[in-house]
């Protein structure tokens, strides 16, 4: 069968994430949470940070969610999963879980929850070994409260607190690689994905939920309105993003690369820029010189990767 | 809402699915709905997986249509369709 | 006689030890803790338990305070029992993370250590880390030494898991004081705690998957305010659940706590309120001015959160002068004990003074109580080098 059938079947009519609730019109976030639960086998538990997704999704008295689902603050999402997965493991120890039988922890931030405030729990949790997937819904900025810079954001981009004018060319700082802090924590099972290549994501999520340990997966999230365009463009925009080689597919299982993905063709930087208004600066005076050091950033990154990865 | 009283409320204001409505979110949309051309359609289940609202209707695996409540008028549906089976078509009722 | 109530060896056991002590007979399900002076030696306490089998709970040693308490929301809405335990710059870095745990009902049990906050840095007793957060809508209770410790913390799951509460509990012992000072003990046996406690049991388990539930939800305008006063009614539950408990644990342990305890204060014409292990010093000087024929009196609170406004008034109301001993202070306003004292005896003709004392970890000492007693009183900041910028 295929995947997106066992995809329909998994959701048997009732969505993760149902409609109805105030994300953004195009919003890149929901089908990346629904591949990713409707890719794991057993029932799922949610812990989501704040962010786009956990306040648009809980506005009381409403919700979008069909699975349990826990949120207590912005920077703390890999610790509260620490504590709900201890509970599940120490319950199930003593047979006093509700149901028998698997569930897989899933915490789900965006990259500020990841990235900055969130990168201490993250930490914390990863090296102490927990077992869950923390997902990284990255749409390179603050989006929630006003498309704020993160530590994501990529250099050159222009965001409300790292804008354009005349004093500046956008946010000045080369964002980290936060896949490669993660793998830095020798868990089990790192991957880089997109949503706009739902299939390989899919696929890494089901590599993720057996891993016996932690796993983490950062992925690529369109957001129409932070990065400025329209919705409709997201799926071609993500494809621009992997074959331009700026967000490599891949996944680092026990410590060792491997590409998921090589472009047929490497297309030139541009492919990715220039479609969206937070880049459109970078094509009017002084622009050259920051999209050459863009693509010299991403060539230099990408070369590291492939001489690290083993195709297997 | 605005008469549950702090003692109707649930405590820490703690929800499940079936107690809520569903918003409708559907207002949202500006002027143009999705709409599907039944025979160009192959059951592919992109637009499915690909819609930020859970707006796509099946039927088993097979496309049944568009759940207008929620649906936004994204047009991400229209755009992954590899079959351009879906267009978007002025929504009168906007 | 049933063998239960045959008299306990008492042991000799510091208030952190008692602690551990009281957390392995409870054996919660999940202990997140992160180390800091005077709590060390509960969380050391309880580990080197789980090392040696004696309890069972899944110990996470986490990265920091903030995180220790946000597992432990984590861990008490999906259906386990959990402690933790810290003291001044670790309940300051879990205050954000505490709000929210009683917000979301999450029924923790939380030994303290009260410890000065910085800065400067310093690791001795004072209350100011309890006072931080005193508006969190966590239970505060104060024990006066390492018995009271003990059977504060065997006390407080039931209470924090009470229907009608369903709030975190802070189990407040002075830093040093308690802490780390060994006094005799008694403990109750292993199984008389189990049954004590009983089965932990929620009414919303996160992972009751037939139930999805979704928690900590967004709220506007038009619901935060009612939410919030669900918690003001769990508090004053609190104060009429915690005298049932009180006595269910008097017929196990023969000992009987209230939310105050009065000390010679029926006929007592000068009284003291404090919090803590100055009680203890209190009762001396108060049976020694006794003995002298003075008419003096200590009211101890043991319950801060929620405060018992209105037994504070019936306990005062016939007393001329009350001095209120603070071992926090709220610069550029009244002390906090003093000001939750005050406007319980609003409208009465108590006479009310005020004294800040204490602070990091400075002894206060008889003589210095007798001068509080006294007609001519002492001033508003007791062994402060220096007279008080204003009286």
């Amino acid at each position: 069968m295929s995947r997106l059938k066992t995809m329909v079947l998994k959701e048997a009519g009732t969505p993760p994430l149902r409609g109805g609730h105030s994300l953004c019109q195009g919003c890149g976030i929901p089908m990346v949470v629904r591949t990713i639960i409707d890719s794991i086998e057993t029932p799922v538990v949610v812990v989501s940070a704040t962010g786009c997704l956990e306040v648009a999704t809980t506005r009381f008295p409403t919700t979008a969610w069909n699975v349990p689902w826990l949120h207590v603050a912005f920077e703390n999402a890999a610790a509260v999963v620490s504590g709900v997965e201890s509970a599940y493991r120490a319950l199930a120890r003593r047979g006093a879980l509700p149901q028998e039988g698997p569930i897989t922890f899933v915490a789900l931030a965006g990259d500020g929850g990841t990235y900055d405030i969130g990168l201490q729990a993250l930490s914390g949790a990863l090296e102490r070994g927990h077992r869950f997937i923390f997902v990284c819904y990255d749409n390179e900025a603050y989006m929630n409260t006003g498309v704020q810079r993160s530590g994501a954001t990529p250099f050159g981009a222009s965001t409300t607190t790292s804008p354009t004018g005349s004093a500046a060319l956008g946010k000045a700082q080369q964002r980290k690689d936060m896949t490669a802090i993660a793998a830095a924590h020798h868990i089990p099972y790192v991957a880089q994905a997109a949503a706009a290549h739902w299939q390989d994501l899919s696929e890494k999520v089901g590599r993720a939920a057996n891993a016996e340990g932690p796993a983490f997966l950062n992925v690529l999230t369109d957001c129409p309105v932070g990065w400025g365009h329209e919705a409709r463009l997201s799926p071609r925009l993500g494809r621009a993003a992997v074959d331009s080689c700026f967000w490599p597919l891949y996944e680092v299982v026990d410590g060792h690369y491997r590409l998921t993905y090589l472009p047929k063709a490497k297309v030139p930087i541009e492919e990715w820029l220039e479609p969206q208004k937070r880049f459109a600066h970078l094509f009017g005076p002084g622009g050259e010189a920051i999209r050459t050091e863009i693509q010299r950033q991403v060539d230099a990154e990408w070369e590291d990767l492939v001489m690290r990865s083993e195709q297997r | 809402m605005a008469q549950l009283t702090w003692r109707d409320l649930p405590i820490a204001g703690v929800v499940g699915p079936d107690t809520t409505p569903r918003p409708r979110t559907g207002g949202w949309r500006t002027g143009v709905r999705p709409e599907a051309r039944l025979e160009l359609c192959v059951d592919c289940l992109l637009c499915w997986l690909y819609c930020p609202d859970s707006a796509i209707r099946l039927d088993g695996t097979a496309f049944a249509g568009f759940d207008y409540d929620v649906c936004k008028g994204c047009e991400v549906c229209a755009e992954v369709c590899p079959t351009d089976a879906i267009e978007m078509v002025v929504d009168d009722a906007a | 006689m049933r063998p239960e109530l045959v008299a306990p060896v008492p042991e000799l056991l510091t208030g952190g030890q008692a602690v551990a002590e009281a957390m392995r007979q409870i054996d919660p399900d999940v202990v997140p803790v992160y180390p800091i002076t005077p709590q060390t030696p509960i969380i050391q306490g309880y580990a080197a338990f789980v090392a040696q089998g004696r309890a069972h709970g899944e110990l996470i040693d986490v990265e920091s305070e903030h995180s220790a308490m946000s597992a432990a929301v984590g861990s008490a809405l999906a259906g386990a029992r959990t402690i933790t335990a810290t003291s001044s710059q670790g309940l300051a870095l879990m205050a954000e993370i505490v709000y929210i745990a009683a917000a979301m009902r999450a029924p923790i049990v939380m030994a303290l250590g009260n410890r000065a906050l910085s800065g400067p840095i310093n690791i001795h007793c004072d209350h100011s880390d309890s006072m931080l957060i005193r508006d969190s809508g966590v239970i505060q209770l104060f024990a006066e030494n390492a018995q009271e410790a003990y059977d504060l913390m065997v006390m407080a799951p039931r209470l924090a898991e009470h229907p009608d509460v369903m709030l975190p509990v802070l189990v407040c012992q002075d830093g040093f004081t308690i802490t780390h000072s060994a006094e005799p003990v008694e403990l109750l046996p292993d199984k008389t705690v189990r049954a004590f406690v009983g089965e932990y049991v929620l009414p919303n388990p996160l992972l009751d998957l037939a139930r999805p539930t979704t928690q900590g939800p967004f709220a506007m305008p038009d619901s935060y305010y009612e939410l919030r006063h669900q918690q003001v009614a769990a508090l004053w539950a609190a104060l009429d659940v915690f005298p049932q408990l009180a006595e269910e644990f008097a017929a196990i342990s023969g000992r009987r706590y209230a939310a105050l305890e009065p000390y010679a204060l029926d006929d007592a014409e000068r009284a003291i309120v404090c919090l803590g292990s100055t009680g203890g010093t209190v009762k001396d000087v108060v049976d020694e001015l006794r003995a002298e024929g003075e008419r003096v009196g200590l009211l101890q609170v043991r319950s801060f959160r929620p405060f018992p406004r209105e037994q504070v008034r019936a306990a005062l109301v016939h007393v001329c002068g009350v001095s209120v001993l603070d071992r926090a202070d709220s610069p550029g306003s009244w002390p906090p004990l003093y000001a939750e004292v005050a406007a319980s005896l609003y409208g009465t003709d108590v006479y009310l003074r005020s004294h800040v004392y204490g602070l990091g970890g400075r002894d206060l000492h008889p003589e210095r109580i007798r001068d509080v007693f006294s007609p001519e009183g002492a001033p508003s900041y007791l062994d402060l080098k220096g007279a008080p910028c204003r009286v």
